[in-house]
């Protein structure tokens, strides 16, 4: 295994416990941020460290706090974005389950560098056992004085409550959950303004995915340097990969940021090959929105160069020949995968999620899933090829949030490196697989 | 506070700071003006949604010249200083309009014969400048049985496009909404739940804040097309509202009382259900006369004459 910093101890038994996660050197972050360090310097040290964002878009988080207008005089707020649910993407539910106090620590940390006093874990209704685990070691966290009142007797408090979602993936978007959080029908907000300026009840707020939070603790434990030493180029650090799909095996890993991708797939410290020794045949890299990509590119970029697991290596050649790091959902297809049938069910899960609040996404989302349907079953025309690429153009780019640009980037992308597979289903007149 | 200087289609306009795009192209009026389905002026928080009045920003402001990424909405974004703006001289923008008005109609079910709103339907309007020639879709259209929100209301679910604003009405100028949306996508509606009645004062400016046919007053309900009516100013004494109307005459006979509607279909003050719906004599109101009318509109057909600047007077 490569570097371990988000699932070092995750193997321990009973790591829920505050007293086992503890006596790992659990919450020493914590002490030492908050008598040693000012919300300055931990904000400075995280934008040194070269975190990202690992929701999804990849935003430098240092950045994103130093949005936050600290003078400011109402109250601001750090959330966790929990509402994990883009297809291919189990990596968080994990860190809750298993190790929930490096969460809350990491919680704690970011909260006292935005100057935040209240906290929200916004989770997926879904994960309903992850929510208990959760509220149970937040109790914990009280219990022991490292939330509430004058933590560690410093003077600083905060307050930290966990919510769940009732069951909308659109609640992922950061502006749809400050809506949902707030008890509003969770439609993404227009934008500017953006949650740093006016967030959470109207205040300036920060919005990190729990993966992001989780690296708290280990920086400020062993500083940025450690931090950035660790990658390659400006993908610092480790990711957690949800790989699925047709491989050996299955599951989460913690990898370091620039491990080849070939290594990843085929080495049995990972996914452990294809099945039955099958031919690898596509990867959708970054969960199901990222553009799909087929073995020749996701293995080698278009210019040779062997890909790596990294942001920038993954997004070589743009969307022509590459595709993003995403959120980690790593899927594989092996020889045996319709194209068509496996874009299909992406289709139908965004006309079912998309909130329906601007018309190309409700409309462009439902009409690209009827044609996908009429393709698959046989019964669609070379035209209807053209009519999806024409959809997805003028749906990309023109919505409110990037439900949108999700729902048509694997519709072009699929189009683009397997047209001759489209077209099979409309000679044949019925699906080849 | 100093003004800004923003250019829209080559023509250079100077607002104050907080205007949007859209309010400064309103400004300087005429065709570099972008169709609003959703946007309401008077409705705050209204707009963003339907992205029909997307624009190209091809120069960000002064200080930054940069151009903005994607296409925005231009009545939710905001002028800079130095903003160069492109609507009809961006080929982009136009293109996306074309898609946008497709993207509405997909499940419109393009029924304007026997609908209420046809004539003053922006809808109608937008297909006519941006709608294709032909349809390019095979799938069954969504359907849904029209019914009767309150007695007074018809709300005919094929033809909403989910704009928003009657909800945003029923928020801000009645005490309690009892309608809203329900479910998400494009099977998302607009219904009140369980059946209840939208039963208040000003119910009826959901109808005039209705950009398509979805909601329509039922005691007008099949009595004339809009053109055959002629639109009279008229006013009244009411408690409620500022009594200041627009009576549909046919005749001696008032067939339906609206609100008063600007050229961009937006009404100046928001009436209220005595006025719309109860006072239905011509002895009920003083009538101040004929209505101006914007030349473009449909309604102005047949009884108006040419008179110099953009709008006609009515024949009496």
């Amino acid at each position: 295994m490569g570097k371990q910093i988000l699932l070092k101890n995750i193997d321990v038994p009973g790591l829920a416990d505050f007293q086992v996660y503890r006596k790992l050197g659990g919450y020493t972050a914590v002490e030492k941020a908050l008598k040693t360090l000012s919300p300055d310097q931990i904000t400075e040290e995280v934008k040194k460290s070269g975190l990202k964002g690992r929701g999804g878009a990849g935003f430098p988080t240092g950045m994103k706090w130093s949005f936050i207008d600290k003078q400011s005089e109402k109250a601001k707020y750090l959330v966790c974005n929990y509402d994990e649910s883009e297809p291919g993407t189990f990596k968080d539910r994990h860190i809750g389950k298993l190790n929930p106090h490096q969460l809350i620590e990491g919680m704690i940390l970011g909260s006292y560098a935005l100057g935040a006093n209240t906290a929200y874990i916004y989770i997926r209704g879904e994960l309903f056992y992850v929510l208990k685990i959760l509220e149970k070691a937040i109790q914990e966290a009280y219990k022991n004085g490292f939330l509430g009142e004058n933590i560690l007797g410093t003077g600083y408090s905060l307050d930290l409550y966990c919510h769940p979602g009732a069951g909308a993936y659109i609640c992922g978007e950061e502006t749809a959950l400050l809506e949902s959080l707030e008890g509003k029908r969770g439609n993404p907000r227009i934008k500017p303004p953006f949650p740093a300026i006016v967030g959470l009840y109207g205040s300036p707020t920060v919005v990190n995915n729990v993966e992001t939070i989780a690296a708290l603790p280990w920086i400020v434990k062993n500083g940025y340097e450690a931090y950035a030493a660790i990658g390659i180029g400006n993908s610092k650090g480790t990711k957690l990969i949800s790989a699925c799909g047709h491989i050996n095996k299955p599951g989460i890993y913690e990898i370091e940021l620039g491990l080849p991708v070939e290594e990843f797939i085929y080495s049995d410290e990972y996914c452990g090959g294809i099945r039955n020794g099958n031919k690898l045949k596509a990867v959708v890299a970054g969960g199901s929105s990222v553009p799909i990509l087929p073995a020749s590119l996701i293995l080698k970029t278009a210019a040779g160069e062997p890909r790596l697991m990294s942001y920038e290596s993954l997004a070589e050649g743009g969307f022509q020949t590459g595709t993003m790091l995403g959120s980690g959902g790593f899927i594989v297809m092996d020889h045996t995968t319709c194209i068509v049938k496996n874009l299909l069910t992406f289709a139908r899960f965004y006309r079912h999620e998309s909130c329906g609040q601007c018309s190309p996404c409700r409309e462009g989302t439902s009409w690209m899933e009827k044609i996908l349907t009429r393709i698959e079953n046989g019964q669609g025309t070379m035209k209807d090829i053209d009519l999806l690429v024409d959809i997805a153009k003028h749906v990309e780019g023109n919505t409110i949030c990037p439900l949108g640009d999700a729902a048509a980037w694997p519709v072009a992308s699929a189009i683009r490196h397997f047209r001759e597979e489209f077209e099979e289903h409309v000679k044949l007149q019925k699906c080849p697989f | 506070m100093p003004l800004l200087k923003v250019t829209i289609d080559n023509i250079e306009v100077e607002v104050e700071a907080g205007t949007t795009i859209m309010n400064a192209a309103r400004i300087i009026g005429g065709k570099v003006v972008p169709p609003a389905m959703c946007y309401y002026s008077k409705l705050e928080g209204s707009g963003g949604k339907c992205r029909t009045c997307l624009v190209k920003v091809a120069q960000g402001s002064a200080r930054d010249p940069r151009p903005m990424p994607k296409l925005v909405a231009s009545c939710r974004t905001l002028v800079q200083d130095g903003m160069v703006v492109q609507n009809i001289t961006s080929p982009e923008a136009m293109e996306s309009r074309q898609a946008i008005t497709e993207f509405l109609l997909i499940n419109h079910p393009l029924d304007c014969p026997v609908c209420d709103q046809a004539g003053e339907c922006h809808l109608q309007d937008l297909s006519y400048v941006h709608g294709l020639q032909e349809t390019r879709t095979v799938e069954e259209r969504r359907t849904f049985k029209p019914i009767d929100i309150g007695d007074k209301i018809k709300l005919n679910m094929n033809r909403c496009i989910l704009c928003y604003r009657c909800v945003m009405v029923a928020d801000q100028i009645t005490e309690k909404r009892v309608h809203g949306v329900l479910g998400r996508g494009d099977h998302s509606e607009i219904s009140t739940l369980i059946v209840k009645a939208v039963d208040n004062d000003f119910s009826g400016n959901m109808i005039d804040v209705c950009p398509v046919g979805a909601l329509t007053d039922n005691t007008f309900r099949f009595k004339s097309r809009v053109w055959f009516a002629k639109p009279m100013d008229a006013h009244r004494k009411c408690s409620k509202c500022s009594g200041k109307v627009v009576l549909w005459m046919k005749g001696d006979e008032l067939l339906r009382v609206t609100g008063r509607k600007d050229k961009y279909g937006e009404v100046g003050e928001f009436i209220c259900n005595d006025c719309r719906f109860e006072q239905k004599e011509k002895n009920d109101w003083i009538i101040e006369g004929p209505r101006t009318i914007e030349r473009h509109s449909v309604i102005s057909q047949n009884h108006y004459e040419i008179s110099p600047g953009e709008s006609v007077r009515m024949i009496k």
